[in-house]
């Protein structure tokens, strides 16, 4: 290599992001007017590759900057500065139905850029590049405490931002895919709300009997947060996902205890038994399976199982008694959970019921139901497993990628201005 | 008057069960209003960053025309305390922001985006002669940035400030490298950025005080250099003096030979004693052949035919001449002064080929940088080889010119590492122009560096 010019140089900046921050991809010292595939890979940890790419051509200067120049091909086009990020795809040859969710939140996402000669599609692989950089990017912020929650029974996570505080707090619900997911409650912290993450899906098993858990588990993962000595009792709010929707939906209306500052529910519906367990709601979804349809792929569609969205006051949480502000955002291809019609009959309800003035909806074009923290990779269909029988299907969510990936930095930008009105009291102008 | 109650908060700890990292509620608070005050909102962006880049600090949601202070601190590998604060007073949406507004007190005045690094000093009852450096380079430097309500000046650890982040500031990039170096008797730090390379690279000198400082090497090789730090005069060892131009000749044949490295594209870069032993290999080495050089606080003065040993034996001959100042603070710019004629006991640069930069501090306590290089100038003109020398000369800056937002220190302690007697140097500079002159002379350094080693493009830092 001796006497060999120089590489090209790839800088990102900043090398080490929170996943919220957007970046920027430079390269210098290319040579003049050259087509190049600026490349981004993710070795996930469950083991699999992901990757994204765009087409550039250097500047007379020899730089691409990815911020500003467009790109012409690969998994994104046009200027996109984070497409880098949010068009990755599994590598071909990957497993299928992949879901790229981070676990360990005290690792960061560790993204691989690399610019190769040429416009390539794929093997890239097998391809040396010309130059690499690496850039880091991190759901939780230095300083954010981990405290795993053990206690009354309850299963969770609770993050904690740097300082004494007081802080807001929220409760944070997953769907039904269950678990114990941490990283949007890393992320909240990192933002300044003490943040519980909640496992609430897997249920107690003994001996012939399964249950699931009852209300008073919510309430009790409510109280702890209010308990909290660095949490202000009266600005907790509950952000829900999907079916995390319909527990916080009905705990915010049905609960004496749980009396949350202000909502937010991603994908959500407000059907289910007025003031039933989790149970009781599985039981009724149950008995619309028949509803359940699958598209040219054989991934299930599941949105029918709510539809068409009952009259029966019985049968969906009367948001008409809701008494905090509610942030509903919602894709309007969710193949998943009816989240359109859903909003569109809260919106009814709550004008007839006068607390109109508390909703607030955000419906999002081509968006499908994984509405997830920005520049996470959209996924149209991934792998699920099925909570109480332990069978494992494909489910299509929905969404087309770019969209989706709009929607999810315009709606994470939207969650955030609503948590800060609401419980740090700041409105943006 | 805050009421304090500490009770209820006892009661609610010992039923909150955690697993995990035990918290100790150190904030307190009316707990019977059980509501809130509006709580000011500090972000600090980027929360992650390598040390060379700013961060932009915002205090939202504080009341208008509020008067807080802003508060960093920091605790060293040394293990101690460093800290710094601005007065400021929010404008009338209760927005302080540190890169736009200005201090009115404090460690530092005007607006200063990043003085919060710069100024920093040690805390009240701190060891003295404190000097701030990173040893390990693979953690990052930890600074706390608080916010705390009124104009203070001290004290800071026993007030509950309104809010507190923590920010990252790293002298390695994700990706680079560290590789322990112990070949051909030459012992040293190298680091190599992410990639198939090849890479210009930089062989890394610092100063009399010896040992293997890192930081520099590795920063480097976050711009895309391969960096070799070097150690020399080691005060661990016994007799480390005799080493002689040969060891710097070595270690810049093992750079240059390294798969990863473009062989055409090495720079020397040294600062202080370092720079002496640059500007020899620069002008005298029949092997080493750097494609440019910097030379940071240095000087020609230099017995081209002795060794290591003899120089420093001849320094402290000469340290008759040094003064102390009216604070028992080691002078030590006049030992080479007035600049010799003799043509042996200074290099010739006039023999230099590659492009020079020499960085300079006019307030230099510690060397006679501002003569020597006068006289370099002359000598290079003299030559015909003037127009390969570019000098960046710094008003009330000090001797140690380290990367930007070092805090710059204007003496401290230094262990002689002839006969390992400790003096208390003076450095000199004062804060703000010393502050300027690292920001302004590492931008130029890459800027240079990039010029010769890659092409002529601006460095990523101006994004």
């Amino acid at each position: 290599m001796s006497g060999k010019e120089p590489c090209p140089l790839v800088v990102v900046r900043p090398s080490r992001g929170i996943v919220d921050e957007k970046f920027v991809v430079l390269v210098q010292n290319l040579p003049p007017g050259l087509a190049v595939t600026v490349h981004a890979l993710i070795h996930s940890e469950d083991d699999d590759f992901w990757e994204a790419f765009g087409h550039y051509i250097s500047d007379d200067r020899g730089c691409v900057n990815v911020a500003k120049d467009g790109s012409i091909g690969g998994s994104y086009d046009g200027v996109k500065p984070m497409g880098l990020l949010w068009s990755m795809k599994p590598i071909p040859g990957s497993r299928p139905g992949l879901r790229l969710r981070k676990k360990d939140v005290h690792t960061p996402l560790v993204v691989n850029i690399s610019v190769y000669q040429g416009h390539m599609n794929e093997r890239f692989k097998d391809t040396p590049a010309l130059a690499c950089a690496v850039a880091e990017r991190w759901y939780k912020g230095p300083g954010v405490q981990r405290v795993g929650i053990t206690t009354n029974g309850l299963k969770g996570t609770l993050f904690l931002p740097p300082g004494a505080g007081p802080f807001p707090g929220l409760l944070d619900l997953w769907g039904g895919g269950g678990g114990l997911v941490e990283y949007r409650s890393a992320l909240l912290a990192s933002h300044g709300y003490v943040s519980l993450a909640l496992d609430y899906m897997t249920p107690k098993t003994s001996g012939n009997n399964t249950q699931h858990v009852g209300n008073d588990y919510f309430e009790a993962a409510f109280r702890l947060l209010q308990e909290h000595p660095q949490v202000c009792a009266d600005r907790i709010a509950l952000l829900g996902l999907s079916f995390g929707t319909s527990v916080a939906l009905g705990m915010a209306v049905y609960s004496p205890v749980i009396k949350p500052k202000c909502l937010v529910s991603v994908s959500g519906s407000h059907v289910m038994p007025v003031n039933g367990s989790l149970s009781d709601v599985f039981a009724e979804i149950k008995k619309n399976a028949h509803n359940t349809r699958h598209d040219e792929e054989n991934r299930i569609i599941w949105r029918d199982l709510l539809l068409p969205i009952p009259d029966d006051p019985s049968k969906k949480v009367d948001v008409g008694q809701i008494q905090c502000p509610v942030l509903l955002l919602v894709g309007e291809d969710d193949q998943n959970w009816p989240a359109s019609e859903s909003a569109e009959d809260m919106r009814q309800m709550m004008e007839k019921a006068g607390n109109s003035h508390l909703l607030t909806i955000a419906s999002y074009p081509g968006t499908g139901h994984l509405i997830e923290p920005p520049y996470s990779p959209h996924i149209r269909a991934s792998n699920f497993m099925v909570a109480q029988s332990r069978t494992k299907v494909i489910v299509l969510w929905g969404g087309q990628t770019v969209p989706h990936s709009k929607a999810q930095e315009d709606a994470w930008q939207k969650t955030l201005v609503f948590l800060e009105d609401h419980l740090y009291g700041i409105k943006h102008r | 008057m805050i009421l304090r109650s500490y009770c209820i908060l006892a009661q609610k700890t010992a039923r909150l069960l955690v697993s995990g990292r035990h918290q100790l509620p150190t904030c307190i608070r009316l707990r019977s209003a059980n509501s809130l005050a509006v709580r000011p909102v500090l972000s600090v962006q980027p929360t992650r960053a390598l040390v060379d880049e700013k961060f932009q600090i915002v205090v939202r949601n504080l009341f208008p025309k509020q008067e807080v202070t802003v508060h960093s601190l920091h605790h060293s590998d040394d293990k101690d305390s460093w800290e710094a604060f601005g007065h400021y007073i929010s404008d009338d949406n209760g927005t302080v922001t540190v890169m736009e507004d200005a201090s009115t007190g404090g460690t530092y005045t005007g607006t200063e985006p990043m003085g919060l690094l710069w100024s920093l000093r040690p805390i009240p009852g701190s060891r003295h002669g404190l000097r701030l450096r990173k040893r390990n380079v693979l953690s990052p430097m930890v600074v706390n940035i608080s916010v705390y309500k009124g104009l203070m000046n001290q004290g800071f650890s026993e007030e509950a400030p309104l809010a507190t982040v923590v920010t990252e500031r790293w002298y390695l990039a994700p990706g680079v490298q560290r590789v322990d170096i112990r070949e051909q008797g030459v012992i040293g730090t190298l680091f190599i950025p992410p990639g198939p390379g090849p890479f210009p690279a930089v062989l890394d000198i610092w100063g009399g005080g010896g040992g293997l400082v890192e930081y520099r090497a590795a920063l480097l090789a976050s711009h895309g250099f391969v960096a070799l730090a070097l150690e020399f005069l080691s005060p661990n060892k016994k007799r480390t003096l005799d080493i002689e131009t040969g060891y710097f000749e070595m270690a810049y044949h093992i750079l240059q030979s390294l798969p990863q490295v473009s062989s055409d594209r090495v720079a020397v870069l040294g600062l202080s004693f370092g720079a002496s032993v640059t500007l020899t290999l620069a002008a005298y080495s029949k092997t080493a052949k750097p494609r440019c050089c910097v030379c940071i606080s240095g000087s020609h003065v230099y017995p081209v035919n002795k060794t290591l040993f003899e120089y420093f034996q001849l320094i402290n001959q000469s340290l008759a001449n040094s003064r102390f100042d009216e604070n028992n603070h080691l002078i030590l710019r006049d030992v080479i002064l007035p600049i010799p004629t003799e043509p042996d006991l200074k290099v010739d640069v006039g023999k230099i080929k590659c492009p020079l930069l020499l960085v300079i501090a006019q307030d230099d306590q510690s060397w006679a940088t501002v003569e020597s290089t006068e006289d370099m100038e002359q000598i290079m003109e003299r030559s015909g080889n003037r127009h390969l020398l570019t000098v960046l000369s710094y008003p009330d800056a000090g001797h140690l010119i380290e990367p930007p937002y070092t805090p710059h220190i204007r003496f401290s302690y230094f262990i002689n590492p002839h006969n390992k007697d400790k003096v208390m140097m003076l450095w000199g500079g004062q804060p703000k122009p010393h502050a300027d002159a690292q920001e302004d002379a590492w931008e130029k350094i890459l800027r240079f560096l990039h010029k010769h080693l890659y092409q002529d493009i601006p460095p990523a830092n101006k994004l």
